[in-house]
C-alpha cells in the first residue's frame, strides 16, 4: 500500500523511477502515472475495516491504484468495430483481411486495462473468418503471421488474450499452425470448446499446438455460455482465464487471502461466523467504493470513445471477487479442528474446501452492489492466480506444487472446486512429449474433465520453452533472464510496475523449490 | 461349478497415451513366449517359479514364503523393484490374479478419462480366454478393447475367433522379416506373426504396427514385407521406435539403435507407403 506523508517523500519515489535504468521508458511512464494516482487517498475512509485487514494480509487489492480511471479489464465488441468502423479513430468498416487486422491492431492500442495493454483481443477466428475465406489460405497465412508477430512484439504482456472456436474454421486452423511455429507468449489463446460443436480433429490440433507452445487452453464453452446467456450476455476469455461479459468487462479485482483469514481466526467457528464474514464485508465495501469512484469521479464511462461508440456498455461490467490460499486455509482449519488431512488427496480436506467456498459464495452473494444490475447486483467469484507478496499462499483453489495427486484424482478434485468461480478459474497440466503424437488422448482427458464440471483446463509440454504458469504464458528462457535481474528489483518500491506476470512466475518458481 | 477365470497381471497403468487411439488404461499381463533381447520389461517374461530368491532382500517385508510359494503383499510394497532386479528367472513376484470383474472395477476408476483399455504384456494373448471375458467387461462400460500382441498365436485358427471378434483392434509387433533374424532376436520364428499380419489386416483389425529400430536389422525388408502382405494400410498407423536401453537386461546393453539419418530415410520411405500415419518414436 503506497502512502506518502509529505511531498518530498513522494518526490523521492518519483526520482527513483526516473533514475531506474532497469525500466523501459514506457514502464517508467506507467509507474509515474500510478504514483500520481496513488497520491490520492483510497476511496474508503481511513477508519474503514479494509485497512487493518489489509495490514494483516487477509485482504489484497492487487495494487490496482487508489483512484481507478479505467476498468481493470475491457472486452470491446470487436465485431461491431469491424462492421461499423470508428468515428473517433476515423476508420471505415473493414474491407478485407489486411484492413481488418490493421484496424484491430489500431483499436488494441486504444483499449486500456490494469496492465495498460489490451487483455482481450476478441474471437480471432470469428472476427476474421469472412476475410480469410475471401483471401484464401495462401494469402491469409502471411497476413495472420504478421498480425501475431506485431502483437507479440508490441503488446509486451501475455495477459493479452485471444479466443478461438467453438466452431472449426480456416482461420482457426491457420492460427493453430502459426502458434507453434512462432513460439510466442502473446497472445494468450483459449479454445472455447464445445464437444457438440468443435470437431475432434480441430480440438486435437489445438492440443497438439498446446503441447508445443502451451497455447491454446480449453474453456468449457457450453457451461460459460449458458451462465452468461442467463444474464442476457455473451462472454469472452480475457487476461489469464477470466470469463467476462462481452462488450464490457470487469471494473476491479480484489481478493481474500483465505489462509491469512484462517490464521487470524481463533477457531473454525470463528472463521466461518466472524472473521470470514468480516473480511468479505470489508472487501465488498472497498470494491464498491472503488467502482463508485470509477463511475462517478473518473471520466472514463462518460467520455471514452469505446463507451460513446457502443463498443462497451457500462451495464456489462462486473466486480471480480477473488480468493487465494485455499490449500493453506484448509490445512489451517483442519489443524484448528484437530483433524488430519491433505488438500487434494483426502476427502475430508476437499470437503472442507467446499464448505469454505460455499460460505464465501453465500457471503459474497449477500452483498448488494449498486452496480452490475444485469448480473443481479452481485460481485462474481474469481479464482485469482496470485501476485507478488504471496509467498506461502497457493494460488486460487490450487493444490500446492509437489502435493498434486495422480491426474485423474486431480481433475476430479478440481471439478469440485472450479464451479465456484464463474468469472474465471483454470488448471494447467504438463504432459511429456509422447502425448504430442497422441493429442486425442489429452482431448479425452479434457472431455472427461469438462463432463465432470471443470471450467478451464490446459496442457503444456513439460520440456517446452513456453509454459502456462498461472494462467498466462511465459518463456522459461525469459524467466531465467529475469531471475538474474530480479535480485536488483525485488525489495524496491519499483517492483509493482514491472509486468505482473514476471513476478508471478518468479514467485511460483520459489514455491516449487520450497 | 467351473472355476472363475483369472488373469495374471503384472501392472496396470491407468493413463497411457502410447497404446492406441486416445487415452487408455493399459493392462500388462505376466508371461511371454518370446524372449526378445531388447525387451524393456523382462520381468514380465516368465511366471514366478517360487524359488524365493527375492524374499530376503525385500526392504519393506512385502515378500514372504508360505506353503512353498512366494507371497506378495501389495499393501506393504514400496515398489522399489529390488525383487525384479535380483530375480534370476526374468519374472516378478509382484503379480496379481484378477477376475475380469475386478479389472472392470479398475476400469471404472479410470472412467470417464479413457476411451478404452489396451492389454499388453508379457504376451497377453497367451491368456486369450481371459481376455475374451475382460473385453466383455470393457464393452459393457462403453469402452473399446485393444490387444497389443507379438502375434505368436495363429489367430486365423477357429479356436481364437472369440478373441479376434471381441478385440476392437490389434497393435502388432513386427520385429523382423527374415526368419533367422527373428529367431536370433526373439528366440522364435515369425511364420505365425506374418500370417497374423496378413490375416488381421485383411479383417481390418490392425490399428497399429510397431517396428523397433535396431542396428544391424533389415528394416527395409520389414517395410517391404508389410507392404506386400498387409491390406488396408490407409487405416493402419506405423510406429517406428528407436531402440532405447531403458529396462533392458545387462547382457543386452550392447544393443544400439540406427542412426538418425537411417531413421529419417525409413520414415520417409514408410510415409510413401500410404499408412494412416507414420509415427517416429
Amino acid at each position: 500500500m503506497e502512502k506518502f506523508a509529505t511531498l518530498s517523500e513522494f518526490q523521492a519515489v518519483v526520482r527513483e523511477v526516473l533514475k531506474d535504468g532497469a525500466q523501459t521508458y514506457e514502464q517508467q511512464t506507467y509507474r509515474l502515472a500510478k504514483l500520481a494516482e496513488n497520491s490520492l487517498p483510497y476511496p474508503v475512509g481511513e477508519d474503514h475495516d479494509f485497512f487493518p485487514l489489509y495490514e494483516n494480509g487477509s485482504i489484497c487489492d492487487l495494487d490496482e491504484g487508489h483512484g481507478p480511471y479505467a476498468p481493470r479489464y475491457i472486452l470491446p465488441d470487436y465485431e461491431k468495430f469491424l462492421r461499423e468502423g470508428s468515428a473517433f479513430l476515423r476508420l471505415e468498416p473493414a474491407r478485407d483481411l489486411l484492413s481488418a487486422v490493421t484496424q484491430l491492431l489500431i483499436l488494441y492500442h486504444h483499449v486500456p486495462s490494469i496492465t495498460r495493454f489490451p487483455v482481450y483481443i476478441g474471437s480471432l477466428d470469428r472476427l476474421l473468418e469472412p476475410f480469410v475465406q475471401e483471401a484464401g489460405a495462401e494469402a491469409a497465412r502471411p497476413i495472420l503471421k504478421n498480425f501475431l508477430l506485431q502483437l507479440d512484439r508490441t503488446v509486451d504482456d501475455s495477459f493479452c488474450h485471444g479466443n478461438l472456436g467453438p466452431k472449426e474454421s480456416l482461420t482457426g486452423r491457420l492460427l493453430l499452425e502459426l502458434l507453434p511455429e512462432l513460439q510466442i507468449a502473446t497472445p494468450n489463446m483459449t479454445l472455447l470448446y464445445d464437444p457438440q460443436v468443435t470437431p475432434d480433429d480441430f480440438a486435437a490440433l489445438a492440443v497438439k499446438s498446446s503441447l508445443t507452445c502451451a497455447n491454446p487452453a480449453f474453456a468449457n464453452h457450453p457451461l460459460y455460455e449458458r451462465e452468461y446467456r442467463a444474464h442476457g450476455s455473451d462472454y469472452g476469455i480475457a487476461s489469464c482465464y477470466n470469463a467476462l461479459p462481452y462488450g464490457g468487462g470487469a471494473y476491479t479485482l480484489s481478493r481474500l487471502r483465505l489462509n491469512k483469514i484462517a490464521q487470524n481466526s481463533a477457531s473454525f467457528e470463528d472463521f466461518m461466523e466472524e472473521e470470514l464474514p468480516r473480511a468479505v464485508t470489508a472487501l465488498a465495501e472497498f470494491m464498491e467504493a472503488k467502482i463508485d469512484f470509477l463511475k462517478n469521479e473518473s471520466a472514463f464511462f462518460q467520455h471514452n470513445f469505446l463507451v460513446k461508440e457502443g463498443l462497451i456498455h457500462p451495464e456489462n461490467f462486473v466486480g471480480l471477487f477473488g480468493v487465494v490460499g485455499i490449500h493453506e486455509c484448509v490445512a489451517e482449519l483442519l489443524e484448528k479442528r484437530g483433524e488430519e488431512g491433505l488438500f487434494g488427496t483426502d476427502k475430508n480436506a476437499d470437503d472442507l474446501a467446499v464448505t469454505v467456498l460455499e460460505r464465501v459464495e453465500e457471503l459474497v452473494a449477500a452483498f448488494t452492489s449498486k452496480h452490475s444490475g444485469k448480473f443481479g447486483h452481485r460481485f462474481i467469484l474469481h479464482a485469482q492466480v496470485g501476485a507478488a507478496g504471496d509467498q506461502g499462499t497457493t494460488a486460487a483453489h490450487r493444490i500446492q506444487i509437489g502435493k498434486e495427486p495422480d491426474l485423474y484424482t486431480h481433475i476430479r478434485q478440481t471439478a469440485r472446486l472450479q464451479p465456484f468461480f464463474p468469472s474465471g478459474v483454470g488448471d494447467h497440466f504438463p504432459f511429456d512429449e509422447t502425448a504430442r503424437e497422441n493429442p486425442q488422448a489429452v482431448l479425452d482427458i479434457f472431455k472427461a474433465g469438462f463432463a465432470l464440471g471443470n471450467r478451464y483446463l490446459s496442457a503444456y509440454n513439460d520440456d517446452g520453452d513456453l509454459i502456462r504458469v498461472t494462467g498466462y504464458l511465459v518463456k522459461k528462457s525469459d524467466v531465467e533472464k529475469f531471475a538474474r535481474g530480479e535480485q536488483v528489483h525485488y525489495d524496491t518500491v519499483q517492483y509493482a510496475q514491472d509486468p505482473l506476470q514476471k513476478y508471478g512466475v518468479a514467485r511460483r518458481k520459489v514455491e516449487a523449490v520450497e | 461349478m467351473k472355476e472363475e477365470l483369472r488373469g495374471l497381471v503384472n501392472k496396470i497403468i491407468p493413463m497411457s497415451v502410447v497404446d492406441g487411439e486416445g487415452n487408455r488404461m493399459a493392462i500388462f499381463f505376466q508371461g511371454c513366449n518370446f524372449n526378445c533381447k531388447y525387451c524393456h520389461n523382462p520381468e514380465t517374461i516368465n511366471l514366478c517359479n517360487h524359488c524365493g530368491h527375492c524374499v530376503a532382500g525385500c526392504p519393506s517385508g512385502a515378500l514372504s514364503v508360505e506353503g512353498g510359494k512366494v507371497r506378495w503383499d501389495w499393501q506393504k510394497c514400496i515398489h522399489c523393484d529390488r525383487c525384479i532386479e535380483v530375480c534370476p528367472h526374468n519374472s516378478s513376484p509382484k503379480v496379481r490374479h484378477y477376475t475380469a470383474k475386478e479389472l472392470g472395477e479398475e476400469m471404472e476408476r479410470a472412467m470417464p478419462f479413457i476411451q478404452g483399455i489396451t492389454t499388453s504384456g508379457g504376451e497377453c494373448t497367451l491368456q486369450w480366454e481371459f481376455l475374451v471375458e475382460l473385453y466383455e467387461e470393457a464393452h459393457r462400460r462403453g469402452l473399446t478393447a485393444f490387444t497389443d500382441t507379438n502375434g505368436s498365436l495363429d489367430l486365423s485358427q477357429e479356436r481364437y475367433r472369440p478373441l479376434v471378434s471381441a478385440s476392437d483392434g490389434f497393435l502388432l509387433d513386427v520385429k523382423a522379416w527374415d526368419i533367422e533374424e527373428h529367431r536370433a532376436l526373439t528366440g522364435r520364428d515369425n511364420t505365425v506373426v506374418l500370417k497374423n499380419l496378413s490375416h488381421l489386416s485383411h479383417l481390418g483389425k490392425i490399428k497399429e504396427i510397431r517396428v523397433v529400430l535396431l542396428e544391424g536389422m533389415d528394416h527395409g525388408a520389414i517395410l517391404r514385407g508389410i507392404g506386400e502382405n498387409a491390406t488396408g494400410l490407409e487405416k493402419i498407423d506405423l510406429k517406428l521406435i528407436s531402440y532405447r536401453p531403458f529396462g533392458v537386461r545387462k547382457e543386452y546393453q550392447y544393443l544400439r539403435t540406427i542412426t538418425p539419418d537411417e531413421k529419417a530415410q525409413l520414415v520417409e520411405r514408410a510415409r510413401n507407403m500410404g499408412f494412416h500415419r507414420v509415427i517416429p518414436v
